[in-house]
């Protein structure tokens, strides 16, 4: 796994490392001119947000009804890589509403259950890290509260009238801004998926740690 | 009574700064208010002759959001990586322990 997850980290390095010039070779947005480069990297990592969600929810889901331990490892590592590209996309969206609507912060629907559903995942992680025994099952529970999140969240531009662009920029993007777009998008994925199982190595190998720590003493 | 008689000298100390500290205060404000009257008074209102164009410049903000997803990716592998490294590190330590107090 580890040469897997190197292969994909590797991959993600040097997509990411291309992806400036590609950004920079994309044309800028009538209304928005420059500000909407932001654009390339904020959707992406929304993207893999919804999917560290997903795979936390499905995972915890797992867990509560099998109590499969390594769907538990699967389920911190997707609640923590939703909290780190959650991040990422309440710092740039912002950044880009900044310029775009002229404030940082509208508590307008998108953004206040964004905020929301990351909040929820921090929750996550609070309650694995200071919750003691037996949190799990509760962690479980917060996650696939958090998972059901997503559909409000992506659908949130749909359904009540927001400041925010609808889910139709992305399918109306020509040509030359839709490629820098997908291979945005590809890097973030990779990444993602590189991160997700190298957490999730990470929390099988600290149970089997435990577990090594208790044979010795016995 | 060397208590109280310290007690008091203390609380009068105190209440000779505070006194200091609002005649500082009052003279901070004095000149304020001079400061202020010093400036004229706007008196009529002047169309512009065109519109002006108050426009923030987008490229720290485009370079402040690239640069934070960077920072924060690196910082995040990077930290994951040495956490890997160590609880690695230690498994093989446990392991090669137990086997030993196995083999004897």
């Amino acid at each position: 796994m580890n040469a897997l997850v190197s292969v994909l980290l590797g991959i993600a390095a040097v997509m990411f490392a291309g992806a400036p010039f590609l950004i920079d070779a994309a044309p800028q947005e009538s209304t928005m001119g420059l500000v909407q480069k932001i654009f390339y990297f904020h959707v992406p990592a929304a993207m893999v947000t919804f999917a560290g969600a997903f795979v936390c929810g499905v995972a915890s889901a797992v867990f509560l009804w099998r109590r499969r331990v390594t769907a538990d490892h699967v389920a911190l590592a997707g609640a923590e890589l939703a909290v780190l590209f959650g991040a990422i996309v309440l710092v740039t969206g912002p950044l880009w509403a900044r310029k775009a609507w002229g404030v940082w912060w509208q508590w307008d629907a998108r953004l206040t259950i964004t905020l929301v559903m990351w909040m929820v995942f921090v929750a996550y992680l609070i309650l694995r890290r200071f919750g003691g025994p037996g949190s799990e099952v509760l962690a479980a529970a917060v996650g696939v509260f958090g998972m059901v999140l997503v559909p409000f969240v992506y659908l949130s531009v749909e359904l009540w009238r927001t400041v925010h662009p609808t889910t139709n920029v992305i399918r109306s993007l020509p040509p030359e801004m839709a490629w820098p777009f997908r291979w945005c998008v590809i890097a973030f994925v990779v990444l993602f998926g590189a991160l997700l199982l190298a957490r999730t190595r990470l929390e099988s190998l600290r149970a089997a740690l435990d577990r090594a720590y208790l044979a010795e003493e016995d | 009574m060397r208590v109280l008689h310290s007690r008091s000298r203390s609380a009068r100390v105190r209440g000779g700064r505070s006194w200091r500290q609002a005649g500082v205060l009052i003279a901070a404000l004095l000149a304020c208010g001079r400061a202020l009257a010093a400036q004229t008074a706007q008196t009529e209102f002047v169309p512009a002759s065109q519109v002006p164009v108050e426009t923030l410049p987008a490229a720290p903000l485009v370079f402040v959001a690239y640069a934070f997803v960077w920072v924060a990716l690196v910082a995040y592998v990077f930290a994951l990586w040495r956490k890997l490294g160590r609880v690695e590190r230690e498994m093989r330590q446990v392991s090669d322990r137990l086997e030993s107090r196995r083999r004897s």
